[in-house]
């Protein structure tokens, strides 16, 4: 009994990470209707990030995360500007191809300099025990980071001046423009935060698990469920759907076999896209 | 006109045809070409590279001596090498190129027994000879194969060892078996199950992983809600080592730990405090003296290779280098590069390396299976605040006392 409960604790630990990592693509979904490829991609560069500062700079890896989401920010600017900007609006196909596009790019470079060989941040907390089954620090804390994140992207877009203009935007663009607010500068600006926290995500997962230029895209396919399970274009449902599907993971994977993990949450994922298509948690709060 | 065309062409396929016979005939005159693919990058990388040095250091060492004696003649090795990536894809792909293309006169295999079954379906289908290491699944051995070699001792006898420590210190012992997914693994794996059965250990936890596994915590719950007090498995170098550094962040409470592969590599040590107690069922170790007939022993290899790599020789190293050493053994007796005649001197093969005995069954049910070469158990401890590697098992090969419980 005890067992099983350890293992949901752990399940919504990590699936907080999870929430965080598909916030990202979420965010992206519901301003500007693309739904992002080069999301695997970004996390796997906040893994590296995370590494090479924590690694080669030395910086404690909690302090990391700030850089990393700032170059996270700055990348999803350019990449907007660069792949996303001209195909807004244009059927959906082009922009799957555009992000497929960078994305296949990201990881082509990423693999030419840091090849598909695992890394690992050696690194750790003290943790709980209880009942004989210890919650490592570092599982605490990603939870923790991951939380405080979601509520201060929840902030805001609630209260300030530019969350609002970005849920403004998502909402009717053309109004939007019309009562003066800059779509193009906003719309770069949603990206790069979604950018931002794909980064972010991914440099917490470096800090529980080890990582190769190619991890992203577990983390990418994962966060197609969570924005599934939490709705689409909806953030404060996506961190919801991820310690969801933690506690999914963690209460099924005692009963059978870890390898059947993926089948069952696969098999979630066609079940609620038939169910429920606006997700558990309703559709696009954040508008 | 259409006819000048024609003659034009006629004689531009015979002068490359000529060229390259002329080009293959002066190579084929004075060097031996060894192809083989290397898992550079991808999650086999740190033993097939440490695979690729041990092949490295005997070629080096054999053009230095000035080359493979050869009848009278002296010839020079010639490795060509490609990146697999730890893609069996890949290898299909770059096993054709290396016969036909590279035409390589013999061939090693890829680390892994799962890239090596990929490389052996091209090897047999062009009859070349393949000596294989790093490639211990016994089914890859039992198709009827005609020119492939095994240097490493077959998964099936990996454990057996460490299911005998447990049964010595402690009968009684709950065992967990959690091994990654593929096909070595899950030979090894399945043989120890057996072995625990026949010595009647209870198995507690019998759960496979998948190869790329990142996050181990729901197995090692499972094995602590299960009150294991042994645990065997693991897999390759990444999820081993993955799977031992979350074990000793979770706190699991086993009297013992044997991995398969991972902790045999000396990287293995980066992982501080939770490499302490893992065991390794090992196909060599530098302090296993056996006398070799032919060849370095273990002593100047060992030597050797620190002195050209700067560490420590693994098992995965010196069973490069001992295939390499096995090969020319053949090609010496044989006296020929001519496949069937080294096939011929392989399958008489009863030799003693610094690596141990070297036999290969010669029925057709089994050929190449590797029988004469012997394994021990190794284990990481504690000495003066150094991280080392004992041999603890058998006795007569031990070099420290098994550390033993863990916890």
């Amino acid at each position: 009994m005890f067992g099983v409960l350890a293992s949901m604790v752990d399940g919504v630990l990590v699936g907080a990470v999870y929430g965080l990592a598909a916030i990202g693509l979420t965010l992206i979904w519901g301003v500007m209707d693309i739904i992002n490829l080069t999301h695997g991609a970004m996390v796997a560069l906040g893994m590296f990030g995370l590494y090479l500062l924590f690694g080669h700079l030395g910086l404690p890896p909690y302090a990391a995360l700030f850089p990393v989401a700032a170059g996270g920010f700055v990348l999803g600017v350019v990449v907007y500007w660069i792949a996303v900007h001209r195909v807004i609006n244009r059927p959906p196909l082009m922009s799957l191809l555009a992000t497929f596009a960078v994305n296949m790019v990201v990881i082509g470079i990423g693999t030419a300099v840091w090849s598909t060989s695992p890394y690992n941040v050696a690194f750790a907390v003290p943790g709980i025990t209880w009942h004989g089954f210890t919650f490592t620090g570092a599982h605490i804390l990603a939870a923790v980071v991951a939380v405080l994140i979601a509520a201060a992207l929840y902030l805001f877009m609630r209260h300030t001046r530019l969350g609002k203009a970005i849920r403004a935007v998502a909402s009717n663009r053309q109004a939007a423009e019309l009562m003066g607010i800059p779509s193009h500068q906003v719309l770069a600006i949603a990206f790069g935060l979604g950018i931002g926290l794909a980064a972010v995500a991914g440099g917490l997962i470096a800090t529980l698990f080890p990582f190769t230029v190619l991890s992203g895209d577990d983390y990418q396919l994962k966060s197609f469920v969570v924005t599934v399970l939490g709705g689409l274009g909806n953030p404060a449902g996506a961190l919801l759907g991820g310690v969801l599907l933690g506690l999914i993971e963690g209460g099924v994977t005692p009963f059978i076999a870890v390898s059947w993990t993926p089948v069952i949450e696969f098999a979630l994922f066609v079940v609620i896209l038939i169910a429920f298509p606006q997700g558990l948690f309703g559709r696009r709060t954040a508008r | 006109m259409r006819t000048s065309r024609k003659v034009f062409a006629a004689a531009i396929l015979a002068s490359a045809i000529l060229t390259s016979g002329t080009t293959s005939m002066a190579a084929a005159s004075d060097t031996v070409t060894i192809g083989f693919t290397v898992s550079e990058t991808g999650p086999l990388n740190v033993d097939s590279l440490a695979q690729l040095h041990g092949f490295e250091l005997w070629r080096d060492q054999v053009n230095a001596a000035g080359g493979l004696k050869v009848g009278n003649a002296k010839y020079k090795i010639k490795f060509v090498t490609y990146d697999d990536q730890s893609k069996s894809e890949r290898v299909q792909q770059l096993y054709s190129r290396l016969i036909l293309q590279d035409n390589a006169d013999f061939l090693f295999s890829p680390y892994s027994s799962n890239l090596t079954a990929t490389a052996a379906i091209i090897s047999e289908q062009y009859g070349k000879v393949m000596l294989t290491t790093g490639a211990a699944e016994d089914k890859t051995y039992e198709l009827g194969n005609h020119g492939l070699f095994q240097m490493y001792t077959p998964a099936t006898h990996y454990l057996s060892s460490a299911m005998a420590v447990i049964k010595q210190k402690d009968p009684k012992a709950k065992v967990a078996v959690a091994y990654s997914d593929d096909g070595f693994s899950k030979a090894v794996a399945g043989a120890a199950k057996e072995e625990a059965k026949r010595l009647g250990e209870p198995v507690v936890l019998d759960e496979a992983y998948a190869p790329g596994t990142t996050d181990f915590g729901p197995i090692i719950n499972k094995m602590i809600s299960a009150k294991a007090d042994a645990m065997v498995g693991g897999g390759h170098y990444a999820d081993g080592a993955t799977l031992a550094r979350q074990m000793y962040d979770q706190k699991a409470p086993m009297k013992f730990i044997c991995l398969l592969v991972a902790p045999d590599s000396p990287q293995f040590a980066s992982l501080g405090d939770a490499a302490v107690g893992v065991a390794v069922p090992s196909q060599w170790e530098p302090s296993a003296a056996y006398k070799p007939d032919f060849g370095p022993d273990g002593a100047a290899f060992g030597k050797a290779f620190k002195d050209k790599f700067g560490n420590e020789a693994s098992y995965h190293a010196a069973g490069g280098y001992a295939a390499g050493l096995i090969l020319q053994h053949a090609i010496e007796k044989a006296g020929s590069i001519d496949s069937a005649k080294v096939i011929q001197a392989l399958d008489a093969t009863d030799v003693s390396i610094f690596y141990g005995r070297v036999k290969f069954a010669t029925d057709a049910q089994h050929h190449g299976l590797q029988i004469g070469h012997e394994m021990v158990l190794a284990q990481w401890q504690k000495k003066g605040g150094q991280l080392t590697k004992e041999v603890v098992w058998p006795a007569a090969a031990q070099t420290a006392p098994l550390l033993y419980p863990l916890h």
